[in-house]
């Protein structure tokens, strides 16, 4: 297939006085494990519902599997898989209920279906409990139920939005694995969005960075990492009287320079090198070095790059998330 | 098809699940069946006590009671009917109205789920979600009429039917009567938020409906301008059928009867294509 799985052009949607999603254009490959990654209100699941023909762009295009998500519903909804954000398994029926009711609605043979049921509650491991209603079932266990719901009829492409979201760390390990584990047994392309930016970096083939509706970056999680990631040192030294700023700022590979009363953020180019000659230079400047931290860049880090804000923390810039931070210590201290 | 009878299947299951609405659903029509027709017992009102009817010369009590039997077909239809079986008879109706407006809500219930997501985003058409839960609803409401008219039979209806073909064609009244209210009324609320909204409009349907028709009195006592309205509401055309086929015996006007089967069978399919064509246009995950 020489067209793209996913083919976004341009698209915007707009509630009211709210612009969701701003104009954003990206495409997919087959077999692509592709990420949208962001904060809350970015625009993920607008997306996703354009893509998914649950809502219509106010402008723009695109297409699913070569068909246009406005003009081919019918055709986009019967190659794509969902597992939305909200739950939507119906609690009253049993598990197997739900994947027979799905496999109805997707025009799956009986006789298919009742096989291919079996395959999916093995592959998420829901046979025990296929026959209890879901109302007994976790929020792990009825997430994978709604992964399950989602590969009844063999999708070409699945969403999966905030697939993740709310389990505990074990359970997002194992959901990882079935993802992980669809796309290579069943060449699924699948496009997701997470904010949890650990597992986009872990798992996502490719991934775009949105923000307030936009797009600001898409790459490999490693080469976003590259050109967008630097390494951060967070240090504190003792005292007031120190002026942190003009003992810091002769440092060389020094990208970002933030000071704060006593402490100091740095972005720099190449950690390593830089950190020797930063304490050289605040010991010889007569300071008390209390606290110093290196991390490396994360897809966190791009996105603050990007965008100035921490994906995080649900609001505010990345001065007040600094200045958070100091007040929390404050109160502990 | 097939989606059509899976939506219907699934409002149905989790209908045979919740016994309390299925009870709750009964307790009203039997509250009215109990106000109207006990404790009002108009047919009381025209009985002759016997000591009267004794003593009267023979040639009177003839006049006499011909006058009450004009009196009695004129009100309730036959001379054989009494007030309580004519008011089971409209309340079998009215729990069909119950339902049917009842199940409207059933989209406004999966919105909120987020289950309709599941449904508009599968390969299926609009109208089949529509016609479905339109479906689950005529079973309810079949089943429910049902248990409705047991309980009257049980609290001294008297059952008068003509032919099992008369009663064929009750059956099916009933089926096309919540055809149409339950597709009326899911037209209606497709793009309703919440079920707060809905139960605003049940409550402006149900009542209303309920009064215009002839369900708790015949149309000839009607203010003037309300008869026309009762000409138009579909129950009142399916009570009349109901009571033909199974109060009025051999006394049943076959002409109106079909008459009535007729316009329910007419409203049921406009009402229907008008549920469906609604779907296709207006029901979708935007509010
Ligand atoms: N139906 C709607 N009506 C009005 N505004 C909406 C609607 N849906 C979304 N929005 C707004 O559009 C913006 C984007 O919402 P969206 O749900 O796409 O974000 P998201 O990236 O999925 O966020 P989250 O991580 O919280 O799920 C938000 O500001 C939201 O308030
Ligand atoms: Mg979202």
């Amino acid at each position: 297939m020489g067209v793209p799985a996913i083919e976004a052009e341009d698209l915007r949607k707009v509630f009211g006085d709210v612009v969701a999603v701003d104009g954003i254009s990206f495409s997919v490959e087959e077999g692509e494990l592709f990420g949208l990654l962001g904060p809350n209100g970015a625009g993920k699941t607008t997306t996703i519902n354009i893509l998914t023909t649950l809502i219509r762009p106010t402008s723009g295009s695109a297409r699913v599997w070569g068909y246009d998500v406005r003009t081919e519903t019918s055709k986009v909804r019967s190659v794509i898989g969902l597992v939305p954000q909200d739950l939507t398994v119906d609690d009253e029926l049993t598990g197997i209920e739900n994947l027979r009711l799905m496999a109805s609605l997707y025009h799956v043979p009986k006789d298919v279906a009742e096989r291919r049921i079996e395959e999916v509650l093995e592959l998420v491991d829901l046979k025990e409990a296929a026959r209890r209603r879901v109302e007994t079932y976790s929020g792990g266990m009825r997430k994978r139920l709604e992964l399950a719901a989602a590969l009844i009829h063999r999708p070409k492409v699945l969403f999966l939005d905030e697939p993740t979201l709310g389990l505990d760390v074990q359970t997002r390990a194992h959901i990882w694995d079935y993802i992980r584990r669809l796309v290579r047994e069943e060449q699924l392309t699948v496009l997701m969005t997470t904010h949890y930016m650990e597992e986009a970096d872990a798992n996502c083939d490719r991934v775009a960075v949105i923000d307030r509706g936009k797009i600001m970056a898409i790459g490999s999680p490693r080469e976003l990492k590259a050109a967008h990631g630097s390494d951060v040192i967070e240090l504190e030294v003792q005292g007031n009287g120190i002026d942190l700023h003009s003992l810091v700022n002769g440092v060389g590979g020094v990208l970002d320079l933030r000071v704060e009363g006593s402490r100091a953020v740095l972005k720099v180019s190449r950690g390593e090198e830089v950190l020797p000659e930063l304490v050289g230079r605040l010991i010889g400047g007569g300071a008390i070095v209390r606290r110093i931290e290196m991390r490396r860049p994360t897809l966190d880090e791009v996105f603050i790059s990007l965008t100035g804000r921490s994906i995080r923390e649900e609001h505010g810039s990345w001065e007040e998330v600094f200045r958070q931070r100091l007040n929390i210590r404050r109160v502990r201290g | 098809m097939g989606e059509i009878s899976a939506i219907m299947g699934r409002e149905l299951r989790k209908w045979v699940r919740s016994p309390p609405l299925l009870l709750m659903a009964l307790i009203q029509p039997l509250f009215w069946m109990g106000l109207y027709g006990k404790a009002f017992n108009l047919t009381g009102l025209f009985t002759v006590p016997e000591d009267v009817l004794r003593n009267l010369p023979p040639e009177s009590t003839r006049v006499v009671a011909s006058l009450f039997n004009q009196v009695a077909s004129r009100l309730f239809g036959s001379p054989e009917t009494d007030y309580f079986s004519f008011v089971a008879t409209g309340m079998t109706s009215v729990i069909v109205l119950f339902v049917s407006v009842f199940s409207g809500m059933s989209i406004a219930w999966d919105r909120r789920l987020g289950f309709l997501n599941k449904l508009l985003v599968a390969p299926i058409r609009r109208s089949s979600i529509v016609l479905g839960k339109v479906l689950a609803a005529s079973v309810r409401a079949l089943v429910q009429a049902t248990m409705v008219l047991l309980m009257g039979l049980a609290l001294g209806v008297k059952l008068n039917p003509a032919s099992p073909l008369l009663v064929a064609g009750a059956i099916a009244s009933i089926f096309l009567l919540a055809v149409s209210l339950s597709s009326l009324v899911i037209a209606l609320t497709l793009r309703l938020k919440s079920w707060e909204y809905h139960m605003a409009v049940a409550n402006l349907l149900n009542l209303p409906l309920m009064f215009t028709s002839t369900a708790l009195y015949p149309q000839s006592i009607m203010p003037d301008w309300m008869k026309p309205l009762a000409t138009l509401n579909p129950l009142t055309h399916a009570i009349e059928v109901l009571r033909g086929a199974l109060l009025y015996g051999n006394s049943v006007d076959l002409a109106s009867f079909q008459f009535h089967l007729a316009y329910l069978s007419v409203f049921a399919i406009l009402a229907a294509g008008l549920g469906s064509y609604a779907a296709n246009r207006y029901l979708s995950a935007e509010r």
